[in-house]
């Protein structure tokens, strides 16, 4: 079977179209760095949309930590404690347990998915992380930016919106770019903890998982796998430093985005 | 463990709930803890001693010395770690056993991969088939460690080689005026002085590590995720004298306090000692 064949067959496996049965013989190259491809489909769908709804949550939080009302600001930032300060693997088990249970009782029942449920966890854990970096920046806005928009009368809401916030995303950019990629790399961890795979759907660490185990020979499976984050991480380098530069734009000097990456949760 | 545990279905809830945590099953759960510590304890040692070496390689003036380091530093970097986790736990089982192969059994032709399979000779198995169970059990606990020791290695590598160009090049200076050579300045000065500096990324990366021991699980360590997963699925009346529903959920609820309070702790700790250190030093730290 040619490669190119293989690629039609396995391309979208993880999401269920094409081949049924995944290569159990005579595993080739072509086969591994195919399907393991197709298994980043869902990295990329966790991480984008636990990054997208994960900044508002981030966002909100951060400004309750900040607000003077103290249970709020208390509330925020026991959530921001516990997703911190905890396994993101242990969160993940705890939270399908939950979930579980919810659906034993016949509240709600499609949030023992991976899909929904550990998308839920991935939400919270990022908001989290990202919250305490906004929170970080939200400090360090410069005063006389605030005092300035006061002297134009500009307060509330359009205050926010249009000084604070521009200023508050600027300085928490590249603590929010090694979150981003961070976040990236905690989606494999999703089918290795209670979520099930559903038709061996699964994503790229559990293809490659699946053929180190098969072929007893993790020196190619695994390298693939490395290669195809090291490059979605270039890829989310690149657009948080496009946002960088826009961020920055009034500045007559693009400060360079310096991305640190690395640390698991 | 208890005397009145002879018959645990006639006992009220406080009574049941003692006799329950403490059978043999619950014991190998709470030993599960310190196995987590013991991880912890050699681990973070190890990881130094190999990130010492990853930031000392790739300051070296040797070229391929030097693109080792920032090889080994920026590899594990980019990557996810538990890939590295679930890598190296088959990767290093089979180096170990192929050299051992080659050692032991030089005349052995047939190749080593076969089709799907992975075939050394049996003198080279790791460890031995006979050997007893605990064997297997200690060998496996110890590849994790050199695992967890390898990645954690690669970011105190990162950390140190940062600490390393930080202190500052006065005190440098002053050493090689003193008449100090290359090695002289580096042992009693830079390693003397990159601790403060050091420290931060330092702390940063023990509740990072804290935080990955749970990954053991995935290393096949009867760890506290794999007893809590064990001793929570429901039980059946027929199997045990302690039937309940599913509690798993209350089972990783505990792992998740645990991991809070160890969090908190070290927190504390590691300010403490941050403060202490900073004593004298010129950084804003030791000035506040």
């Amino acid at each position: 079977m040619s490669c190119l064949e293989t690629i039609q067959d396995y391309a979208l496996r993880s999401i269920g179209i094409g081949e049924r049965l995944l290569p159990k013989e005579n595993i080739t190259l072509c086969e591994q760095a195919t399907l393991i491809g197709s298994g980043l489909i869902w990295n990329v769908y966790f991480a984008v949309l636990a990054l997208i709804i994960g900044f508002f949550i981030a966002v909100t939080v951060a400004l309750g930590k900040n607000s003077r009302n103290a249970l709020l600001s208390r509330i925020c930032d026991v959530f921001i404690l516990i997703f911190r300060g905890s396994p993101l693997f242990i969160q993940f088990f705890l939270a399908y347990f939950i979930f579980l249970r919810l659906k034993q009782m016949g509240v709600v029942t499609w949030l023992t998915s991976a899909q929904a449920g550990a998308l839920v966890v991935l939400v919270l854990n990022t908001a989290a992380y990202s919250a305490e970096i906004f929170y970080g920046a939200l400090r360090s806005v410069p005063k006389g930016d605030i005092e300035a928009a006061d002297a134009y009368g500009i307060t509330g809401v359009p205050r926010f919106r249009r000084i604070i916030l521009p200023s508050m995303l600027r300085l928490a950019w590249p603590g929010y770019t090694n979150e981003a990629i961070f976040l990236f790399q905690a989606t494999t961890l999703v089918f290795f903890t209670g979520f099930p795979t559903w038709r061996q759907q699964g994503d790229a660490l559990y293809y490659a998982n699946y053929f180190a185990i098969k072929t007893f020979n993790p020196f190619v499976p695994y390298p693939i796998l490395a290669l195809y984050f090291i490059l979605l991480s270039l890829v989310i380098i690149g657009l948080f430093g496009l946002a960088n530069a826009r961020l920055n734009k009034h500045l007559p000097q693009t400060p360079r985005l310096k991305v640190r990456p690395r640390i698991l949760r | 463990m208890f005397s009145f545990c002879t018959d645990p279905s006639l006992l009220e809830t406080n009574r049941w709930l003692a006799c329950y945590l403490t059978t043999p099953k619950h014991m190998s759960l709470w030993y599960s803890f310190g196995t987590v510590l013991l991880l912890l304890a050699i681990t973070a040692p190890t990881a130094l001693v190999f990130g010492f070496g990853g930031a000392t390689a790739a300051r070296s003036r040797f070229l391929p010395l030097r693109w080792l380091g920032k090889g080994y530093i920026s590899v594990v970097r980019g990557v996810p770690e538990i890939a590295f986790f679930l890598f190296f736990v088959i990767a290093l089982d089979q180096g170990f056993e192929y050299i051992r192969h080659l050692l032991f059994c030089p005349d052995w032709n047939e190749p080593i991969r076969q089709g799907n399979d992975f075939l050394v000779c049996p003198e080279a198995k790791l460890p031995l088939s006979t050997a007893p169970q605990w064997i297997h059990e200690v060998y496996g606990f110890l590849t994790a460690i050199f695992t967890f020791a390898i990645v954690f290695g690669a970011f105190s590598a990162n950390v140190l080689y940062g600490a390393m160009r930080a202190v500052p090049k006065g005190q440098i200076e002053t050493a090689e005026a003193y008449g100090m050579d290359r090695r002289q300045t580096f042992w009693r000065i830079t390693v003397r002085q990159m601790w403060v500096y050091a420290l931060p990324g330092l702390s940063n990366l023990w509740m990072v590590l804290i935080k990955s021991t749970p990954l053991l699980f995935l290393l096949g360590v009867e760890d506290i995720v794999y007893w809590a997963r064990e001793l929570g699925g429901s039980k059946n009346p027929r199997f045990t004298d302690y039937p309940h529903g599913d509690w798993r959920l209350e089972y990783f609820l505990g792992l998740l306090i645990f991991y809070l309070l160890f969090t908190r702790l070290s927190e504390w700790v590691l300010r403490r000692i941050t403060a202490r250190l900073s004593k004298g030093q010129a950084t804003l730290g030791a000035m506040s």
